[in-house]
């Protein structure tokens, strides 16, 4: 009868307790609270809103106008193949090399692991002009391109290489700490019982990995069609042909064709928003799945 | 199906894991793979199942030398030391697995698959779980669960690695009966590995004891019990007391005392090291006639349990005998804390100790 009243009074006091010693005092939350929004209305927030301000400042027509233009029309084509092309590609290659590194041992995986990285620490700038080097006019393979009527360099192939080469580090870097988390005994508890390496990847390993692959693959995406510096190095900027929508932002822009260049902004910048939705939506589900987990444990 | 496994060597880069193990398993078979750990029995399971090349050796499944066979054609069920259940199918479906992924020839429908799958789990008494998700599961439940998925492909044999390692001690002991029960149920020949020597001696037909690489002993749980065959075995399989001591024509002279025993009759003068197992150790108030005892004082009791447990300090050297009597004669003798007794060895056996 009376231990009740007792231990609701101790809890009471426990929580009490662990509120005060462990957080600070309202007035520095608030303040930390405020400065992290400032900060981030100043430099994210703003910007954002001046796009779609800039964007629509002459009024929804001229906005629909500036999109439908052929060349920004082309342009949007353009981003939108390459990246078509490069992320499949690059999520093949990045399931490929983290199932490699992940589940097995062999010489040189570190070096593996250091040049899929690479990516990551080359300047995007050389990254394109590597391509130049290699496919242009006066490139090792230049002139073999040439007497076949092949265009890499200035046209679309190279403009995927150098987007390919960009994106290339996501998948595989997503999916690498994962998979060692998870290790490889499903994967041989599937081998024992008679499943192949395809039934085995499709049934096991892709199912155990989605969250992470999903998460890869719209960060490629993401970076696929934002993608400035490589490819502009590559393109050659012929409007129309091969200006993807960063490169056309950039030349309407130093045209002082500002709604325009806002205009096709402006989708960029959607797509970052819808990105990061995903992002959260993807880390929301994940969490959702550890803590039931959790609580199912316990 | 039996397994013979002929003379397997397996190295991790300097460390040898495996150094010329040969052993038969005759068909439907209980054997435990006993030792401590990183003695090699799981390496030498994951070479049985084909989940490790050995690097020289030969596994025969019948007969039939089955060393280049891949794992899938085996016809192994494997039981992972942490169950390795697919985390995000139903329980259902691990089970069902074996079965969804085999050819189209030979895969049996979906009202089979079900009747198959509700009847292991059914024999794992799990069948209400069928729709749960492994992490929702005990480990208990888990094991089971991961032993009925090994079932459905109805494979030749069974291979369990640490089957209960990761279980608490209650449940451990409730899923070693069962599984024994189970075992003779289906006859299905099994090797699984512990480190435990109680689960071994418990559970098994026949003892694999390993160490470092090499087995050390095989024979039934009594066998390997009652007559180890090295120190190693006599120190793993139980407590036991150990004394320095000198052969001389079938006489082992530890300390003052001499005891006859019935080996060893040629030796002279050899180092060697004498065991007795704590329930071999008599304990007497006065002197036996010419029985040989050491004289010892009473340190510390343990009466509790069926056993009273006794540490006796040896009035001639600084070394501890442990000793175990029945309640029954606990309370004849009497004994209390720092009482003067005469210590028989009732059962030495004794090996020459070659580095000497």
């Amino acid at each position: 009868m009376s231990s009740a009243p007792i231990s609701q009074h101790s809890s009471y006091h426990k929580k009490v307790a662990r509120s005060r010693a462990t957080s600070e005092p309202i007035w520095i939350r608030w303040l930390l609270i405020g400065i992290t929004l400032m900060f981030l209305s100043l430099f994210l927030l703003v910007p954002l809103a001046a796009v779609f301000t800039e964007a629509l400042r002459k009024g929804f027509d001229t906005y629909i106008t500036a999109l439908s233009d052929p060349d920004a029309l082309s342009s949007i084509k353009l981003t939108l193949i390459a990246a078509a092309i490069a992320v499949p590609l690059n999520l093949v290659f990045g399931v490929a090399a983290a199932w490699a590194i992940a589940k097995f041992e062999f010489r040189g995986k570190s070096i593996l692991i250091t040049l899929i990285d690479l990516p990551f620490a080359v300047s995007p700038v050389i990254a394109g002009l590597i391509y130049v080097l290699i496919f242009g006019m006066q490139g090792w393979v230049g002139s073999t391109l040439i007497d076949h009527d092949l265009k890499v360099i200035f046209a679309i192939p190279g403009i995927v290489l150098a987007t390919v080469f960009v994106t290339f580090p996501f998948v595989a870097r997503e999916l690498i700490p994962l998979m060692q988390a998870q290790g490889k005994d499903e994967e041989e508890a599937g081998l024992v019982l008679g499943a192949s390496g395809w039934q085995i990847l499709w049934r096991i390993t892709l199912p155990n990995v989605k969250w992470g692959l999903l998460y890869g693959v719209i960060l490629t995406n993401a970076r696929a069609m934002g993608e400035f510096g490589a490819v502009s190095v590559v393109s050659g900027h012929i409007r129309g042909m091969t200006n993807t929508m960063p490169l056309h932002v950039e030349i309407l822009y130093n045209e002082y064709n500002y709604a325009a260049a806002f205009a096709v902004a402006s989708l960029l910048a959607l797509l970052a928003l819808v990105t990061l939705a995903l992002k959260s939506f993807i880390e929301w589900n994940v969490e959702r799945n550890a803590q039931q987990h959790e609580q199912s444990f316990n | 199906m039996s397994i013979e496994i002929r003379n397997i060597r397996k190295n991790f880069g300097s460390f040898s894991a495996l150094n010329d193990v040969s052993l038969d398993v005759p068909s439907g078979e209980l054997v435990a793979l006993l030792g401590p750990s990183g003695c090699g029995k799981t390496t030498l399971l994951r070479i049985i199942a084909g989940l490790e090349t050995p690097d020289s050796g030969s596994i025969h499944f019948h007969g039939e030398d089955a060393t280049a066979r891949q794992v899938r054609d085996r016809e192994v069920g494997f039981v992972f030391q942490h169950y390795a259940l697919f985390r995000h199918m139903t329980v259902f479906e691990n089970v069902a697995f074996g079965l969804r992924v085999r050819p189209k020839e030979t895969r049996p429908s979906d009202a089979e698959i079900k009747r198959r799958v509700h009847e292991l789990l059914e024999l794992v008494q799990l069948d209400w779980l069928a729709d749960r998700y492994p992490p929702q599961l005990s480990g208990g439940q888990r094991q089971r669960i991961a032993l009925a998925r090994a079932l459905a492909v109805e494979p030749k044999v069974l291979l369990l690695d640490e089957p209960f390692g990761a279980l608490d001690a209650k449940v451990r002991k409730e899923l070693r009966r069962w599984l024994r029960r189970l075992h003779d149920e289906l006859h299905i020949t099994s090797i699984f590995v512990t480190h435990d020597q109680e689960e071994a001696l418990e559970v098994a037909d026949r003892v694999v004891v390993i160490n470092k690489g090499r087995i050390e002993q095989v024979g039934s749980p009594q066998e390997v019990y009652d007559h180890p065959s090295s120190p190693f075995v006599y120190q793993f399989l139980g407590n036991v007391n150990q004394f320095q001591s000198h052969i001389h024509q079938g006489e082992a002279k530890i300390g003052d005392v001499g005891v006859k025993i019935d080996a060893h009759h040629e030796t002279q003068n050899c180092a060697a090291l004498a065991f007795v197992r704590p329930h071999d150790i008599e304990v007497f108030k006065e002197r036996q006639g010419d029985k040989p005892v050491f004289e010892a004082v009473v340190s510390y009791i343990h009466a509790i349990g069926p056993l009273v447990r006794l540490e006796l300090k040896r009035a001639d050297q600084e070394e501890l005998i442990e000793a175990e009597l029945t309640q029954v004669r606990f309370r004849e003798l009497g004994l209390v804390q720092g009482e003067h007794v005469f210590v028989y060895p009732r059962n030495v056996r004794v090996f020459l100790d070659k580095s000497a």
